[in-house]
């Protein structure tokens, strides 16, 4: 628990992520609402809620894979607009992993790796292949390196998939539901991954219905519902004494069986 | 011990790993799968009529193939007349009722004749003197390609790239010439012909195509309306027409377009209409692979900060031309096959060339035709089978995904 405590603090009160008045329609849906974030530097936030409730939206608007309609998002002092350059110097600082790994199958786990930070980066290749195989040793599987995503399990995928995105060196990391096309016995590997980049100190937004993860290493909980944020707090409060209806419905389903 | 599943049941030692019954592997297992189970079961009367209709009708198959196979082999290789020393030209592939040498009743191949028109099939007119320009073209095409086959050839890339860039060039140099100055006189493209008119449309055709066919590809799946609809109105103009009318036309009607005095070289006009109507359909071909590539893709690749041109070059393109080689190769055999059209617009392909030697009353006789139309088709199946093998040898080197 004291480990606990100390993973719990941040300390910066550098903003590095803001919304302001975010919303977004997919046709005539609505599927973001009015959504406020302020994320600061260290920050680890978790985003849970019902599908459908628009938080994978939310998070793939920060690095412009569905873009917003209305409203202004700021990260890293660049506001991401229309603007081809903006978009891709956010991107460069903002790492992804993705529900499904989206691993590229035509290239080795090193090429994988190697790939943007040699192309949009311009790093020499002997430089990225170093930082690759140190970031495939601290997902612990730098000896398949040399393999095809084709012949990892899932588990493995996608921590090469956590590598991979570590590999242009990222300022913001964020998941999207990266558990949740895994086997269930390979759920805690990529977890504790997940822990260990935490406890380095990376800013990070995750969605996912790991509950536990979430009480372990996360700043806040959010919990969304109908494309709005309902509540958020410190995960001991969110989890113990949820203020909104909504939330106490969402948490007594994810939390009874 | 008997075991029982239904109640608990812990297992004790290991059940033994086995090998599979014999009568399931190798030739004999093939056998019995393929064969004796499908006409040794009469069980029933239905089963038994299934059974000997099977057995007859792989009887007839077998019968009719050898059949088939065996008129092959006596027309083109026992009966056929493989020379003709005392130049008797049509005499020598003649039965004697018709005023030749052989027996009544004599069917078989006039190889004697191939000799004879040899040069004419494989260069048209080309100036005897000039043929060695050929030659050397034709030794640096079959050089690089047989490089590019094998994996581990030392600067294979290199090889590759100078194949796609210099040799077109060096080809062009070679076959066309640059004037009497530097011993390499013009030939006009009127005299060219025979397999070398082939391989000129059918290489540039495909060289050209695939490229051609990315692009618009890519450009029909453009965000940009302008774009998008050009290119879909391009793709849907070539595919819309036949090839013969696009020769046609560009033998024909283009000369009205073009001011007075300015011509474009017939052979041109050819491999531009060959190219454009290849392009639209690898186009579409490369578009299906760009389909079957998944969303997770193209968002991993914008996620990383590959902008567009290098996400598409270095993780799209590569998957889903991978997917479509299938389709390419199929483009580019029928491609290779309709080069044949040529010949409509007067060019001496290598089909031209034997029609034109098919024509020659010297060698008048009934298999003159079959004897040259039989060497046509084997060039072309050769070459066709050829790429067709060559493409399930890079299906399965690139399919890394299922390795």
């Amino acid at each position: 628990m004291a480990n606990n405590a100390k993973l719990k603090k941040q300390d910066s009160d550098e903003i590095v992520i803001s919304m302001n008045g975010v919303n977004k329609w997919f046709g005539n849906f609505h599927v973001l609402r009015d959504i406020n974030l302020n994320v600061h530097k260290g920050e680890r936030i978790i985003i849970c809620g019902p599908s459908g409730s628009g938080k994978s939206t939310v998070i793939r608007c920060l690095n412009a894979l569905e873009h917003h309609q209305g409203g202004d998002i700021n990260i890293l002092g660049v506001t991401l607009d229309n603007n081809v350059h903006n978009v891709e110097m956010v991107r460069r600082d903002v790492g992804m992993v993705f529900q499904q790994f989206n691993l590229f199958p035509h290239l080795s786990i090193l090429e994988n790796c190697i790939l943007a930070p040699t192309w949009v980066k311009k790093m020499p290749r002997a430089e990225a292949v170093d930082l690759a195989m140190s970031l495939l040793e601290r997902v612990k599987i730098p000896e398949q390196a040399h393999k095809y995503p084709g012949q990892l399990s899932g588990g493995q995928q996608q921590r090469v998939a956590i590598a991979r995105a570590l590999c242009m060196q990222p300022e913001i990391m964020l998941f999207d539901e990266p558990t949740s096309a895994l086997d269930p016995e390979m759920i805690k590997e990529v977890l504790d991954v997940m822990v260990g980049l935490a406890e380095t100190g990376m800013t990070m937004i995750c969605v996912t219905h790991e509950m536990g993860f979430a009480r372990k290493v996360a700043d806040r909980v959010i919990f969304m519902d109908e494309g709005q944020i309902i509540e958020q707090n410190e995960p001991e409060a969110f989890f113990s004494k949820p203020k909104s209806d909504r939330t106490k419905l969402f948490l007594s389903q994810v939390l009874s069986h | 011990m008997k075991t029982d599943h239904s109640t608990a049941y812990v297992r004790q030692e290991d059940a033994p790993l086995l090998p599979p019954p014999r009568n399931e592997t190798g030739i004999i297992g093939w056998f019995n799968q393929n064969i004796l189970n499908l006409i040794n079961d009469f069980s029933g009367i239905g089963a038994a009529i299934r059974s000997v209709l099977m057995a007859v009708g792989t009887l007839a198959i077998l019968y009719y193939s050898a059949h088939i196979l065996w008129a092959l082999i006596d027309f083109a290789l026992i009966e056929a007349v493989w020379s003709d020393p005392d130049e008797l030209k049509r005499v020598v592939c003649t039965t004697e009722i018709a005023g030749g040498i052989q027996h009544n009743g004599w069917h078989g191949a006039c190889w004697p004749l191939v000799t004879a028109k040899m040069k004419f099939l494989i260069y048209g007119a080309y100036p005897a003197e000039e043929l060695w320009r050929v030659n050397i073209t034709g030794l640096v095409l079959i050089t690089g390609l047989v490089c590019l086959m094998f994996d581990r050839m030392p600067y294979r890339m290199h090889i590759g790239i100078s194949m796609l860039t210099i040799f077109p060039v060096f080809a062009y140099i070679m076959l066309v010439g640059l004037g009497d100055w530097i011993g390499l006189p013009y030939v006009d493209t009127r005299d060219w012909g025979g397999v070398l008119v082939t391989l000129v449309v059918a290489l540039t055709g495909i060289i050209a195509s695939l490229p051609l066919g990315v692009v618009l590809a890519l450009g029909r799946q453009s965000k940009m309306p302008a774009i998008r609809y050009l290119c879909t109105g391009f793709i849907e103009f070539w595919r819309g027409i036949p090839l013969i009318t696009v020769l046609f036309m560009a033998s024909v009607a283009l000369p009205l377009f073009l001011p007075t005095g300015v011509t474009i070289d017939n052979l041109l006009r050819a491999l531009i209409g060959v190219t454009l109507f290849a392009s639209a359909y690898m186009a579409e071909v490369i578009r299906g692979g760009l389909q079957a590539i998944d969303k997770g893709q193209y968002e991993a690749a914008d996620a990383l900060g590959l902008g567009y041109w290098k996400s598409m070059r270095l993780i799209i393109l590569p998957q889903a031309l991978t997917y479509v080689i299938p389709g390419i190769v199929n483009t580019f055999i029928g491609l290779f096959k309709d080069t044949t059209l040529v010949a409509i617009i007067g060019l001496f392909d290598l089909l031209g060339a034997a029609q034109a030697a098919i024509n020659d009353a010297g060698w008048s006789s009934p298999v003159q035709a079959i004897t040259l139309y039989l060497l046509v088709a084997t060039f072309y199946f050769i070459c066709c089978f050829v790429m067709s093998r060559y493409s399930m040898r890079l299906e399965r080197k690139l399919d890394r995904s299922n390795r």
